[in-house]
């Protein structure tokens, strides 16, 4: 049904709670074998896309597909496939985590001790503790060694490191790689932008219910803007009205500013003029443009408009 | 006294967070013992009916269950409501007290709401005394409801009886109040905190049973007996209270003293360890059903078997007072049962216990709606191959496999016993099928319940209104002449009375036939919502 070899592609899709708009169009594609980053703020939509994925809401309209099927007709038979850890995970407070690990997994067909126990070493997990005693990090821990002990195509990861410290991170950081090597696609969602940047190699923000932006790091870099820091001889006039020219200090003869990258063959012409003696440029940081996406106002969130 | 500091503001937390709960406890039990209060004028018009009813009152079962009879000599409107209900009503309260206090003491440090108010300006008593000041407030409140309501409701009762009665049931609710402060301060758990506190319930209740029975000794070991020995309504004896506020006084005293030893979310005893891995039997949705509320179902299987064998044991014993009284026996066909065997009274316990194991199938199948609002069907429904029709029929045949667990527990304990008896051996399982006879009317009930599941998942809680309607149906219709529509709503109307009536296959066919439609339309309607 899909020529390309998407794990998951979702256009259009649209959800309401009562009178407010979870879902508004949002577009997501994630490619088989890659770890897709789905990033935005708590609220932004990115919970309810998972529960649509996994079949546990219905859309209201737009298409949804997982791996070749459709998430609420055939959530049982995509459900061998797909693995899940909800961001707060709630287990039953007089089973033991070993058990839930256990059930979990037999619900499923059955899983790998050595994997389980391997797991179970990683993060460092008592799986004799009630899950009542558990904390939120250990309760976080339950739900991923039982979903990292299955092996399915796709890992469904919603903010799955909440509670974690970050030895554990860490851990789940090697984890990650080791499934993505082993074949696994992983749609994670996250607000943690380091995490992101890690361990994704593409990316989708979303914003108020839809996508705002979608591709790799770098492509998304490129749409954007570059911090340039630069120390003079003596500064050149006009630097404040080029255009793609942004936030610009002068402080003495040290110059620092923001370009946007369509602009930056001009800027460091105009530089030059004025003796370059030194120069650093960086490209954005995530959390730089993660944050021009919500500093922003939603009509100016197109693509045109980040360059502006 | 800066430990308790912030206590005025935590008992304002919990009157707002409790400004529905507190009221229907209090409206709730008022209208259980008032309007059971208010059908004796109508059952017992007359004082020879009064006396009637007295004499069947001698006998031990039911001493046992209710009091120790005082005032049985004139059986007055008083007498009669102090003997009968009085019991009863102390009960409710006292759970009513435990589960307060301990939801507002105990379940708030183990979600960890009580550490974020105490890392502010809360003193460290500030969360106990706040919660034994709103639940003992509680209990007064319910008290001065009673005292006030029953010389209303009740012709020809006399006020100071009313506050004394009611006084006494203050009294026990007090009590249990602090039994569960000290509990909550024991245990990590709120669960085991209250199930504690219920169980010294349970065998204070089963002392004072005890006690009325023999000499009276066991009876003055027991809260719940010093409040019917105030004798309200007979012989006004006020200073028993003074036992109860003595234990109360203490109990509490030992709570905070015990709240001193011990830390923030900490029990002086320890939980239990788990298991490392799940047992081969938990490998399923049906066995994570059955295992989730192997609590439940063990209680009301051991209750069951335990009051069924109690059933079988006075069946004998009570049927031989009703062929020796004449006046019994005009009760007994007035209340619609007919004959005076043993089986007769065996029968109607068992209809009895029928419709309220329907409160086991409504708790069973009302599995699905708590894991679904704790969150914990996510990882199972979105996760896991497992799907919601699956899942739903899972649970319900746990439901199904406990309520033939429950009913025919107590179908064994009676008929065993009975047959030891009468020394039949075929009364065993006669009793045992007239037990199981009462299984599709529960069925029923755990049908309405999947459907408000499947179709108003938000208001689950209505399927109890219909069991309390069921119950109050059941009990009360034929004293207050309900006209037949009415009593014929509850499933329970339509099951033969076995072993004493004939067996019909008819309506157990239907009522097996409503409760699967019931349940389709329920999982139907599931299977096209949200997980919500």
């Amino acid at each position: 049904m899909n020529s390309e070899p998407s794990a998951v592609t979702t256009s259009g899709l649209t959800k309401d709670f009562g009178p407010n708009r979870a879902l508004d169009g949002l577009d997501l594609n994630v490619r088989t074998g890659e770890v897709h980053g789905f990033l935005g703020p708590n609220g932004a939509g990115k919970t309810t896309t998972i529960r649509i994925l996994l079949g546990l809401l219905r859309a209201d309209s737009g298409e949804a597909h997982l791996l070749g099927g459709d998430p609420w007709r055939d959530a049982t038979e995509l459900h061998h496939r797909v693995a899940y850890v909800p961001g707060d995970v709630t287990l039953w407070p007089n089973l033991s985590g070993g058990e839930v690990i256990d059930l979990l997994g037999r619900l499923r067909g059955g899983l790998d001790q050595r994997r389980k126990d391997d797991l179970l070493r990683r993060f460092d997990l008592d799986p004799r503790k009630k899950a009542r005693t558990y904390s939120k990090g250990n309760r976080q821990k339950v739900g991923l060694v039982a979903a990292l002990a299955a092996e399915p195509e796709l890992l469904v990861l919603d903010e799955p490191t909440s509670g974690l410290d970050p030895l554990m991170e860490e851990t789940f950081r090697e984890c990650v790689r080791q499934q993505r090597r082993e074949g696994r696609t992983i749609l994670l969602s996250s607000h943690i932008l380091s995490e992101v940047e890690a361990l994704c190699d593409r990316v989708t923000i979303v914003r108020e219910g839809s996508a705002v932006e979608s591709g790799t790091l770098a492509e998304l870099r490129h749409l954007t803007r570059t911090s340039v820091s630069a120390e003079l001889t003596t500064v050149p006039e006009g630097l404040a009205e080029l255009p793609g020219v942004h936030k610009l200090e002068i402080n003495g003869t040290h110059v620092r500013c923001e370009v946007d990258n369509p602009a930056l063959d001009e800027v460091l012409r105009r530089l030059t003029t004025g003796g370059v003696r030194g120069l650093t440029s960086q490209p954005p940081t995530l959390e730089e443009l993660f944050l021009r996406h919500y500093e922003q106002r939603p009509e100016t969130t197109t693509r045109e408009g980040a360059s502006r | 006294m800066s430990t308790l500091r912030g206590t005025g503001t935590l008992v304002r937390l919990i009157l707002r967070r409790d400004r529905v709960r507190i009221p229907v406890w209090i409206v709730g039990v008022a209208v259980f013992l008032l309007g059971s209060a208010s059908t004796f004028p109508v059952a017992y018009d007359s004082a020879a009916d009064r006396q009637a009813r007295a004499s069947l009152m001698d006998n031990p079962a039911t001493v046992v269950l209710t009091g120790p009879g005082f005032g049985r000599q004139d059986y007055t409107y008083g007498a009669m409501l102090a003997n009968e209900m009085g019991g009863m009503t102390a009960v409710l309260i006292a759970l009513m007290s435990i589960l307060l206090l301990v939801r507002h003491s105990r379940h708030e440090e183990e979600s960890g709401r009580a550490e974020l108010l105490r890392a502010g300006v809360v003193g460290r008593h500030a969360p106990l005394t706040a919660a034994l000041v709103t639940v003992l407030g509680v209990n007064l409140a319910l008290g001065a409801v009673i005292g006030s309501a029953l010389p209303v409701v009740l012709p020809r009762v006399s006020t100071a009886g009313s506050l004394l009665f009611a006084a006494g049931l203050t009294m026990v609710g007090t009590v249990f109040t602090a039994v569960a402060a000290v509990t909550a301060q024991l245990v990590e758990h709120g669960r085991a905190a209250s199930g504690v506190a219920a169980g010294l319930l349970a065998v204070s209740y089963a002392l004072r049973g005890a006690g009325d029975l023999g000499d009276g000794t066991l009876s003055w070991f027991s809260p719940v007996g010093w409040a019917q020995r105030t004798r309200a309504y007979v012989d006004d004896t006020w200073w028993p209270l003074s036992l109860g506020v003595a234990l109360t006084a203490v109990l509490i005293a030992g709570a905070f003293l015990l709240r001193t030893k011990r830390d923030e979310g900490a029990g002086l005893m320890r939980g239990r360890s788990g298991r490392v891995a799940a047992s081969p039997l938990l490998s399923g949705p049906f066995a994570l059903a059955l295992r989730l509320q192997r609590g439940v179902l063990t209680g009301w299987t051991v209750g069951y078997v335990l009051f069924g064998a109690f059933v079988g044991a006075i069946g004998e014993q009570a049927a031989e007072f009703v062929a020796e009284n004449e006046m019994a026996r005009r009760y007994f066909s007035q209340a619609g049962a007919a004959g005076d065997s043993a089986e007769t009274m065996i029968a109607t316990y068992l209809s009895l216990m029928g419709m309220v194991a329907g409160g086991f199938a409504l708790q069973s199948a009302g599995l699905l709606r708590a894991e679904e609002s704790a969150g914990r069907v996510e990882p199972l429904l979105g996760g896991t191959p497992l799907s919601r029709s699956r899942w739903a029929l899972s649970s319900l045949a746990a439901t199904l496999l406990g309520s033939v667990l429950v009913m025919g527990g107590a179908g064994l304990g009676a008929g065993l016993v009975h047959a030891g008896i009468s020394g039949d051996p075929d009364d065993a399982p006669r009793v045992l099928g007239a037990a199981l006879a009462y299984l599709p009317a529960v069925w029923v009930l755990a049908g309405l319940a999947t459907l408000l599941f499947g179709v108003l998942p938000a208001l689950s809680g209505l399927s109890w209104l219909a069991l309390a309607g069921i119950v109050f149906v059941g009990m009360f219709g034929p004293l207050l002449r309900l006209p037949d529509w009415a009593s014929d709503i509850s499933p329970f109307a339509h099951v033969p009375t076995l072993p004493t009536e004939e067996f019909a296959s008819a309506p157990l066919l239907t009522l097996t036939a409503t409760a699967v439609s019931l349940a389709a339309v329920g999982i139907a309607a599931y299977r096209r919502r949200d997980v919500v």
